[in-house]
């Protein structure tokens, strides 16, 4: 499946990957509604560190997801065919087992359990919407192959140049 | 007021001919008057002349002078510029017939000299052609009102403004016999007055006509002009002229390289050459860029043995060729050939750059 | 605390029916211009360190900053400018020489805006460039004044100099590594080489990491002579002596220590943390036989293998020295014209010595052509070519080829801030912090250059056609293409063109 991935090489901590997140999931879709108006839930990715050394954090959608074993309503689910983690925030009881499961520290728990869903919600098209937004190439939305994988990390860290 | 060519650059069309026998059998100017009156449209009266080569055997190893004078003044200095100069053999006035339409006419005089040996050691490191282009230059730019038209050997040129067939009249031109006949009608865009603007140009037994509006006129001028020469009328037929005899009076190459230089190859076409050729195109390039001449032009080149015609290598300017036996014919179209020569043989277009070099077979045999 | 005299030179806006409190401007100001207050909750300025690099403005997701010239009153005086005034507050405060980057601000005139270029209609038709070959390749080097050539076997006899092809007439000025960044020289290299073309070390030395950069590499011999030793000079296509840069003619380049870090310091030869200031003169070169030494010992030392190139400052007798530098064995003349772009410079040396790159250039290669000897050796302008349209002038005046600078930094990202001396560039460029040199990725920014340069091929070719001219060599000195607009008797004169409206 196609994954994020993110390098530090190139984290610039502006954050804008937070910013494009929280207006994508949030209801009208504008940022400063979304922010001044929703008063929206926090990004599902964020930036880890600060500007010597940071990090975009999200999910990573593992092929044997430690969130959906624990989630204890059936609300965290991955998808058969895409391979995609979503919650069911109906069925979500906010018990935060999957917050203490996970590996990342990708799932956030404000009244419902909420995670990256790969923008497949109906808010975006192509690439994630953090991908869309990073501004230096520190978010890369890929096959998770193997080779892919190493191809963009070479090109990243200049061996490949 | 109106200004004369080389206070200003007047852009012009034209038609061009010319007619050459390689047997060096000498005819009269019936035929090429002929020729290029066929074209008169591509003219407009503004300009026409012709060189003719072969045409005074009794005198063939002196320059002969052709110069136009607009007053008695004029007259009595370039007499007098020639005496310290060179040495006079004969000088008289230019026969010409009355033609109604010709009006302005100035003093045409022709000189035939020797230049003076010690002065050619002193002022020219005894090159004595390189001399007398010193002279021609001096009269042209010294000498107020005076204007040499042809200096060649054996060879002169006859222009003015009006007609070319008009000019031929003028000229008595079927008086005169020659082995190559060029011709050219002018087509100027505003209104010139001065005779020494029409065309052939010449230099020493170089003659020119030329049918275009070069684009490279400023690149071409700012580079020859180091070498001696002087624009002094603003023309492209006056660059092409310095540029060739630069080339291969000044540099000691071929004609044909010279027209190879100045129509050089394309840098993808070069790129595709064997090392060798590209090494060869690339320094010809790289030293003689700025004698590639850009913009649409065919000239017709006269030269003490023979002539050369040459396009530009777009090809934005037609000139045809046609044989019959020892005559080959150049035209700016095919029916100022055919007017002449009803079954001209051979006919084609000339290519974009590639020179066409006819010689007389003397000449030839001489090689 | 004493008072800062200092006054703001710009105002940060901020539209609060905009702004999100992202943090993100705050966060990319290397200047620490933005800032947050949490107790207050709002994001807040200190507008006195905003230089106007235009970080924040660009990044910010809701466009909700603006940057202005701040509009404090100026004095009453057409004499005692707030600029002097500033200036002067400045120096009262630190005592020490103004420094400041990039071209002048003073208003000089700007010939490229005073020529108009010309077009065929009618008598002599335009090219396409579209549907024909349009030639814009350049050779550089020394050439023999005529070739002897065997015609049988179409040979060359002449024996001939080494020479430099270009795709483009453009090559990338000096630039050394310190002054800029690493990545920002390596994205030079880049494009350098898939444009066919050439950059240039400057005088800090050749980094390792762009030796692979060989073939498209000229790398400077300046008075203080960073970096250099045989391998620097072997790795090279061209070298470059710098004799005097158009920002600073007259003195020696000057690299402030915070910009010196381990990597440059290795790259250059010299202590870390020191201010590298380059001796005014090269102290083996007072004269111009000096010079023809200097120039034969880097061909001998190179085999007379490489084109050896001079670069002088724009300054009133150029035409004379470019003269004694075409005679003492230089195979490219650089005249570098006074408006052109610096990393650090003396501001009242900037802004008042040398002349215009236009006159320079057209009295230069008018002399050279004088004396009979413009076409042995290449000539390059340098100093603010804006545009493709002043490169074309600048050709029809007699250029070769053009050196920019300031144009390829602007396409990775230079907002023109002209603070480079200050280390801090926001866009990665004139810094070597990583944190900010990690903002500016060579593979992104080269193909922005090489997008820009191919743009400026484009239109140089257009403009070529439009004139009738399908190679580059028949604009070249073709100065009947221009025309003056705006211009004295005396200017049109040293330009050597005519007056809109005059014919031919």
């Amino acid at each position: 499946m196609k994954r994020i991935y993110a390098f530090e090489e190139r984290c610039l901590n502006c954050r804008l990957c937070e910013v494009a997140c929280k207006t994508a999931h949030s209801k009208s879709g504008d940022t400063f509604k979304a922010y001044m108006l929703e008063n929206a839930l926090p990004g599902r990715v964020h930036v880890e560190g600060d500007n010597q050394l940071s990090v975009a954090v999200n999910c990573r959608h593992c092929s044997h997801p430690n969130c959906v074993s624990g989630c204890i309503s059936g609300a965290l689910s991955k998808d058969p065919v895409t391979g995609i983690v979503t919650c069911d925030t109906a069925k979500c009881v906010a018990c935060r087992t999957c917050v203490a499961m996970c590996p990342f520290g990708a799932v956030t728990v404000i009244e419902k359990a909420h995670k990256c869903d790969l923008c497949t919600t109906g808010h975006g098209n192509g690439d994630p919407a953090c991908v869309r937004a990073c501004i230096n190439g520190a978010l890369i939305f890929v096959e998770s192959d193997e080779e892919q994988v190493k191809a963009v990390e070479d090109n990243v860290s200049g061996r490949g140049l | 007021m109106l200004r004369r060519e080389g206070d200003i650059h007047i852009p012009s069309g034209c038609a061009i001919s010319a007619i050459m026998d390689r047997s060096g059998t000498r005819h009269d100017g019936t035929d090429i008057i002929k020729s290029i009156a066929l074209m008169h449209d591509r003219g407009n009266g503004l300009g026409g002349g012709f060189a003719a080569y072969g045409i005074y055997p009794e005198y063939k190893d002196l320059y002969a002078f052709h110069i136009f004078l607009e007053d008695k003044q004029a007259r009595l200095e370039v007499q007098s510029y020639i005496e310290e100069k060179f040495k006079l053999e004969a000088s008289e006035k230019l026969p010409t017939r009355k033609v109604a339409t010709i009006k302005d006419a100035p003093l045409i005089w022709r000189f035939f000299v020797a230049p003076k040996p010690d002065h050619v050691k002193d002022e020219a490191d005894g090159d004595e052609e390189q001399y007398v282009m010193n002279c021609v230059m001096h009269i042209n730019t010294h000498i107020r009102g005076a204007f040499v038209s042809s200096s060649g050997k054996d060879m002169g040129a006859f222009k003015g403004v009006g007609y070319p067939e008009e000019m031929g009249e003028f000229y008595r031109l079927e008086d005169y016999k020659a082995w190559l006949w060029t011709a050219h009608g002018r087509f100027p865009t505003n209104t010139p007055g001065w005779w020494g603007g029409a065309h052939p140009f010449t230099l020493l037994n170089w003659s020119i006509v030329h049918n275009g509006e070069i684009s490279s006129y400023d690149a071409n001028r700012r580079y020859i002009e180091q070498f001696g020469y002087d624009c002094a009328l603003a023309t492209d037929t006056e660059a092409i002229t310095y540029i060739f005899d630069h080339l291969v009076r000044q540099h000691g190459l071929s004609l044909e390289t010279a027209a190879h230089i100045m129509c050089a190859p394309g840098w993808d076409e070069i790129d595709r050459m064997p090392a060798d050729a590209k090494a060869y195109e690339t320094a010809i390039r790289q030293v003689y860029g700025p004698c590639l001449v850009n913009g649409p032009f065919s000239v017709i080149l006269g030269t003490g043995d023979g002539m050369m015609a040459l396009n530009d290598r777009l090809k934005l300017r037609a000139l045809m060729r046609a044989e019959k036996g020892d005559i080959v014919y150049f035209a700016s179209e095919e029916s100022a050939i055919r007017v002449v020569c009803e079954d001209a043989e051979n006919l084609r277009a000339v290519g974009g750059g590639v020179p066409e070099i006819v010689k007389l077979y003397s000449a030839e045999r001489g090689n | 605390m004493p008072i800062n005299y200092l006054l703001p030179a710009f105002l940060v806006e901020r539209d609060t029916n905009r702004c999100i409190k992202c943090g993100a401007c705050a966060r990319q100001c290397s200047n620490e211009t933005h800032y947050k207050d949490e107790d207050l909750d709002i994001m807040c300025v200190h507008e006195e360190r905003c230089v106007n690099c235009q970080r924040c403005v660009t990044i910010c997701p809701t466009h909700a900053l603006t940057i202005k010239r701040h509009e404090q009153a100026q004095p009453l005086s057409n004499n005692w400018t707030g600029g002097y005034i500033q200036d002067i507050a400045a120096q009262a405060q630190g005592g020490a020489v103004l420094l400041s980057s990039m071209g002048t601000q003073k208003n000089y005139p700007v010939y490229w805006d005073h020529m108009l270029l010309n077009a065929s209609q009618v008598t002599n038709p335009s090219i396409d460039p579209l549907r024909e070959p349009m030639e814009t390749k350049v050779i550089l080097g020394r050439k023999p004044e005529k070739l002897v050539v065997d015609e049988k076997t179409k040979t060359i006899k002449t024996p001939m100099y080494p020479s430099r092809t270009l795709g483009v007439p453009i090559m990338f000025s000096a630039m050394s590594f310190g002054s800029i960044s690493l990545n920002a020289q390596k994205s030079m290299a880049l494009a350098a080489r898939e444009l066919g073309t050439f950059f240039n070390t400057g005088e800090g030395g050749l980094h390792q990491d762009l030796r692979e950069f060989h073939d498209n590499c000229i790398v400077q011999v300046a008075s203080g002579r960073f970096g250099v030793d045989r391998d620097y000079l072997e790795q090279a296509s061209i070298i470059e002596i710098k004799i005097g840069q158009g920002a600073k003619p007259g003195i020696g380049g000057h690299l402030p220590g915070e910009k010196i870090n381990d990597e440059v310091s290795r790259t250059r030869m010299i202590p870390k943390g020191t201010d590298a200031i380059s001796p005014a003169p090269h102290h083996d070169i007072y004269s111009i036989e000096d010079l023809r030494q200097l120039i034969y010992s880097l061909k001998e030392a190179t085999e007379y293998t490489k084109p050896v190139s001079v670069k002088i400052a724009a300054v009133h007798n150029a035409p004379a020295i470019a003269s004694g530098m075409a005679r003492a064995g230089a195979d490219i003349i650089v005249i570098d014209g006074f408006r052109g772009g610096t990393g650090a410079a003396p501001t009242r040396i900037k802004d008042n010595v040398g002349i215009p790159i236009e006159l320079a250039l057209a009295s230069v290669d008018q002399r050279l052509r004088d004396e009979g000897i413009r076409n042995r050796v290449s000539l390059v302008p340098a100093g603010s070519f804006r545009c493709s349209a002043d490169i074309v002038k600048a050709i029809a005046l007699g250029a070769d080829a053009v050196y920019c600078a300031s144009a390829p930094l602007i396409a990775m990202g230079c907002h023109m801030c002209q603070s480079c001396n200050k280390g801090k560039c926001n866009w990665g460029i004139a810094t070597q912090r990583p944190e900010l040199t990690r903002r500016l990725r060579p593979e992104v920014a080269s193909q922005r250059i090489v997008n820009l340069v191919t743009a400026w091929n484009h239109e140089i070719q257009e403009m070529l056609g439009g004139m009738g001219i399908n190679a580059i060599e028949s604009l070249r000195g073709n100065r009947l293409m221009l025309r003056g607009i705006g211009l004295n008797e005396k200017e049109l004169e040293v330009l050597g063109i005519k007056y809109a409206g005059e014919v031919m």
